[in-house]
């Protein structure tokens, strides 16, 4: 029998959300509790007994039978879900009620309540994330941490309060009230968009870790576009940003060097085709209704870059015209960057160093080490081997992370190179969004 | 043939994440794997519960555990079969605790006869 790789990681989501459900959302540390004790017992049981045909029901009834004899004990001393009423007192209902919650069936819905629980307004998003990276999806503070290049405290501390914000918040989110779901749904479509950019611009220097990032915020899509209420076409276009951008993930990273690669040097003949049709079918679906989401057209975008055999083929115009639907409903200086570096990619250096001069807002983008980068990117490009190399080395003083300043030096490098190497307009992986996971704690 | 009696020391109870306690599962799950593919488990045992009792001397005292630090504490065994003591040994250093600084105890069993 062998395991699926990363099951124990993905049951602890499952397992911490249908418990959660039985026990009450003030009670969360006494499910994953629960469930580690569950994993200890098949630690224990596994190797002597032989791995079970399926493991992960295997865990669910662990898990299912150690809840029954918790509420039995405490239920007198303890208040568990209220949304289960009076249904955990007697022994008439109890077991049914349990059985019901943990039925592989109602395990998606759990999981869309925590989930939902999770980007609670009274966190930051940073938080948020942290917090859905830890409970859904089983890593630890350390692992996060790890994945985020940050330290163990800062991440403890986002997780440990929290874990204290659900517990206040009562009731799990309830996610038949159309509503609220409604309310809630553009905060955790963010949610797990910011986990899938984590994964694909992060900052974590180990390829798998990233892949890893993008791939558990896509299961969490994939479930809440199961929900009736979840499929709205905004899902549909995060989605298919994601299988979109996932797809390049196998070109993503220099195999030998470990540095990042940018989209226009990808080896597109890595590029995933499954994942490619599957972004595309998603995107057709995201077309049905009115709304036009930064999701939509980023999907788009995804969706040039992804029709385009070679990076000279790209379809600039089609890609501008993108951006400036992106500005209107969401203006950003650095959305403006990024269409700067477009126009320059079609007209040359001299019309994207207009364009990026011509931003409004400018100053904000004083910390972020991409926008020198793309400076830098455009006088090289413009032959001015001085100015480009000042630009890479103020890139290079604000990089957050080590990888960024792998990237950058790498840059500086290039631009002392005499060769005339096509420019490599390497900031075009670098996102929309600086990642909030560098940010300090901005709850209130 | 002798018997030997694989004691396992050391703290498998330790806060781990879920990804950690599956690879060191799968890590036993292999090694018993080779274990009973040689043929030598005469007794695959249990693991044993960090808490119980100690019952002391002649009064009987009554002690709760835990009567060791967590690095000393017996919490598994297994009965194998193996020609030499030189051999038994060489089984014992694929045990999974070993990675985990946890110990193995390799004890021949007495034979009457």
């Amino acid at each position: 029998m062998i395991l699926d790789e990363h099951l124990f990681r993905r049951e602890a989501g499952r397992l911490t959300s249908a418990l959660t459900r039985v026990f009450g959302v003030h009670n969360l540390a006494l499910a994953e509790d629960v469930v580690q004790d569950a994993f200890c017992r098949a630690l224990e049981t596994w190797p002597i007994r032989g791995v079970p045909d399926n493991p992960s029901a295997w865990l669910m009834t662990t898990a299912r039978n150690r809840a029954l004899d918790i509420v039995r004990r405490q239920h007198t001393a303890n208040t568990f879900a209220p949304e289960l009423g009076r249904m955990l007192d007697s022994e008439w209902t109890l077991a049914s009620v349990v059985d019901e919650i943990l039925a592989a069936d109602a395990v998606p819905d759990s999981m869309l309540r925590l989930m939902f629980s999770c980007c609670h307004p009274r966190l930051s998003e940073a938080a948020q994330v942290a917090l859905i990276l830890n409970i859904l999806c089983g890593f630890s503070v350390q692992e996060i941490a790890g994945a985020f290049a940050s330290s163990h405290a800062a991440i403890e501390k986002r997780i440990v309060r929290g874990k204290k914000v659900l517990a206040e918040s009562k009731r799990l989110f309830d996610t038949v009230a159309p509503a609220d779901f409604s309310d809630r749904l553009p905060a955790v479509q963010r949610a797990l968009y910011l986990l899938f950019n984590e994964g694909y611009h992060g900052a974590s220097p180990i390829a798998s870790v990233r892949a890893e990032l993008c791939n558990e915020a896509m299961r969490l899509t994939a479930v809440l576009l199961q929900h009736p209420l979840g499929g709205t076409p905004a899902t549909y276009a995060l989605a298919a940003l994601m299988a979109l951008t996932a797809a390049r993930l196998p070109a993503r990273t220099d195999a030998a060097s470990g540095n990042l690669v940018a989209l226009l040097d990808q080896d597109r003949t890595k590029w995933d085709r499954t994942r490619l049709s599957e972004g595309l079918r998603l995107l057709e679906l995201s077309a049905s209704g009115v709304e036009l989401t930064e999701y939509h057209i980023e999907a788009a975008m995804a969706s040039v870059h992804a029709l385009a055999p070679r990076a000279e083929d790209t379809d600039w115009d089609a890609i501008i015209s993108l951006y400036d639907s992106l500005i209107a409903i969401k203006p950003s200086p650095i959305v403006a960057l990024n269409r700067a570096i477009a126009i320059a990619q079609r007209d040359g250096p001299d019309r994207g160093l207009a364009a990026i001069a011509a931003i409004s807002n400018r100053e904000r983008l004083a910390s972020y080490p991409f926008y020198f980068a793309a400076l830098g990117e455009l006088e090289l490009r413009h032959g001015n081997r001085e100015r480009a190399r000042g630009h890479f080395q103020t890139s290079l003083e604000r990089a957050r992370n080590a990888t960024e300043r792998r990237f950058f030096k790498q840059r500086l490098a290039a631009s002392d190179r005499s060769s005339t190497h096509p420019p490599d307009a390497a900031f075009w992986d670098a996102g929309f969004e600086s990642s909030p996971m560098s940010e300090g704690d901005e709850d209130q | 043939m002798s018997e030997f009696l694989f004691l396992f020391r050391g703290s498998e109870r330790l806060m781990r994440s879920p990804e950690e306690m599956q690879i060191s599962m799968q890590k036993w799950v292999a090694w018993f794997k080779e274990l009973n593919e040689k043929g030598i488990v005469k007794d695959p045992g249990n693991p044993l519960d960090a808490s119980g009792r100690v019952v002391r001397g002649r009064v009987k005292d009554i002690h709760d555990g835990p009567y060791a630090e967590a690095k000393d504490l017996v919490n598994g065994y297994v009965l194998i079969e193996a020609p030499t003591i030189d051999q038994a040994i060489e089984l014992s250093k694929g045990c999974p605790i070993l990675e985990d600084d946890g110990s193995v105890e390799v004890r021949p069993i007495k034979k009457f006869g």
